[in-house]
């Protein structure tokens, strides 16, 4: 009792307001030259209208629905999205769980080959995947050999391509985002106290009933935060899909470049950049009421 | 015996060990690549040659862009390293929930799709006259590193006691003594690991560069996507050969210093 008469309350000690003295040049810098910017594009995509017709305020957003162009590549977008996070959360599931349960040295190096992966510039990664995807490239011919038998029934169409094709932008997608699914998991797995499976265990479950009934629920949180993780950093994805894709597999974050720079529909543009930022904002949100998003603002 | 027997799933650690090698072993491809006689991507053929690796040391384009690269990364990362320090000081110490907020807001830029912040800077920039300018590019990149930088120094401050501040500050230091003598001494591991993340940002940052620069600003990771769009140049894959070496001898002396550390505890 008495000694909390000496801890000195923040208040007492001098205006803490000057601490915003402190924040504001990364704030300011932040509201001017990216925040603003952005609320330019918001504001672009419904001043500009870039449809046929009657222009009106929502006219970019009516395009969504009604051009079957746009419509076809957003559903392609979702599409590869889709399969790529589901995908790379059910590897990256297996990794992580491989990491937590085995013994120190072990794990060193299967984290140290996620680590590589994850510093390493997703534009050297895509460019070894355009080396073995390649047309005549080793990963075609492995494919082309293991199809032939199928081929010969008529059940494949021969060669398979795997360079400009969806199974090759989800190939390179996966490989550029297993990190960021391991590691998330990786964290939320060494928080699952082990003593639950074992009890488990001496209650008599088998090693897989244990590791569906009590490990798998525990680590269901930290599934759905990367399943939500992935997907989003999936649809604002650039360079792999433009890479792999080679403007055969075009997804909404190219085509926003392709109107800017080649067609020239800024509107159209700015209302596509507007539908990705809001719909990245919605899921970030969504995932923050998933995990704690304060552990990951680095404020706990 | 039992506990280990319990987590042991022998199919699920071979497939993990599957997925390891879906990682690391397609980065390989790389090497042979960075050695082909020809002129053009490929296997080598007949011989090995070293012509594609003298050309990214002596090419004036290729160092070049090196170069430029290596500056642009250190003064963005600087930049960014000093903001963001101070940034996330101040919303520690502030402790109220428009600091908490604050703090969200800086953590945007990491979660925009990289296009639409292309675009976004892209306009601004046309309107400063900034496109193509090494200012342009390194506010931008400052502005990318910045949320890093908050998120790592923010996660040393929480283990900072702030009464170590209050002492410095009750005994009569300003503000800026405090935070100059106390607290970034106490945050120097932070604030120097925050520098290396903020630099790595920028010398990987590949989309917003492709909106604002063209010519006279040629970075590396321009470079390497006009290499494997255009002309499919081998020197891609001698510059890709040394990063992968690069990357995994920092890792390396990271873990080891990491275990040096701890072994010393």
């Amino acid at each position: 009792m008495t000694v909390s008469r000496f801890a000195v309350s923040p208040r007492r000690i001098r205006r803490p307001d000057a601490y915003w003295l402190l924040v504001a040049p990364a704030l300011v810098l932040i509201a001017a030259f990216y925040l603003l910017p952005l609320l330019g594009i918001l504001q672009l995509s419904v001043r500009e209208f870039d449809g046929e017709g009657e222009a009106s305020v929502l006219g970019n957003y009516a395009l969504l629905f009604s051009d079957a162009g746009i419509q076809r590549m957003l559903w392609r977008t979702v599409r590869v999205c889709a399969i790529t996070t589901v995908l790379t959360v059910g590897f990256g599931y297996v990794l992580a769980y491989a990491m937590v349960t085995v013994g120190t040295r072990q794990r060193a190096v299967l984290l140290s080959a996620v680590l590589l992966t994850f510093w390493l510039s997703v534009l050297i990664r895509a460019f070894a995947w355009t080396i073995l995807l390649g047309t005549g490239g080793p990963a075609e011919t492995v494919v082309n050999a293991l199809v032939r038998p199928f081929v010969a029934l008529g059940a494949v169409d021969a060669p398979v391509r795997l360079i400009r094709t969806e199974a090759g932008v989800v190939i390179g997608m996966v490989h550029a985002m297993l990190p960021y699914a391991v590691l998330p998991l990786f964290a939320n797995m060494r928080g699952i106290d082990r003593g639950l499976v074992l009890a488990a265990r001496g209650l008599g479950a088998t090693r897989w009933g244990a590791f569906r009934r009590v490990w798998m629920p525990l680590s269901m949180p930290g599934v759905i935060a990367a399943l939500i993780l992935i997907f989003v950093f999936s649809l604002g994805f650039y360079v792999t899909p433009a890479l792999l894709g080679g403007g055969k597999v075009v997804m909404v974050a190219e085509y926003v470049r392709i109107s800017l720079e080649q067609t020239l529909r800024w509107g159209l543009a700015a209302m596509l950049a507007s539908t990705m930022l809001i719909a990245t904002l919605a899921l970030a949100l969504l995932m923050g009421r998933v995990v704690d998003v304060r552990t990951m603002a680095g404020a706990k | 015996m039992t506990r280990s027997r319990s987590f042991r799933h022998p199919l699920a650690l071979g497939l993990a060990w599957v997925v390891v090698a879906f990682l690391v072993l397609p980065l390989l491809v790389v090497v042979p690549v960075s050695f082909t006689d020809q002129r053009y991507l490929s296997m080598p053929g007949e011989a090995l040659s070293l012509r594609h690796w003298a050309r990214v040391f002596g090419d004036p384009v290729w160092r070049g862009s090196i170069l430029q690269s290596l500056c642009v990364g250190a003064v963005s990362a600087l930049l960014a390293t000093g903001l963001g320090t101070l940034c996330a000081i101040g919303c520690w110490r502030l402790g109220t929930r428009t600091a908490e907020i604050v703090r969200l807001v800086m953590l945007t830029p990491i979660i925009v799709p990289s296009v639409v912040q292309g675009m976004a800077f892209y306009r601004t920039f046309a309107h400063l006259g900034l496109i193509d300018t090494y200012a342009g590019v390194i506010l931008s990149h400052t502005i990318l590193g910045l949320p890093y930088v908050v998120i790592i120094v923010s996660a040393a401050l929480a283990n900072v006691d702030v009464r170590l501040e209050q002492a410095a500050r009750s005994l009569g230091a300003s503000m800026g003594k405090a935070v100059t003598w106390v607290l970034v001494p106490l945050l120097r591991p932070a604030i120097l690991s925050s520098f290396v993340v903020a630099f790595v940002v920028s010398w990987d940052e590949i989309v917003v560069l492709l909106f604002i620069t063209s010519r006279r600003v040629h970075l590396l990771p321009r470079a390497m996507w006009d290499g494997i769009n255009e002309n499919v140049d081998p020197a891609v894959a001698a510059v890709a050969t040394l990063l992968i070496a690069a990357t995994a001898t920092a890792l390396v002396l990271r873990l080891t210093w990491a275990g040096f550390r701890s072994g010393k505890r």
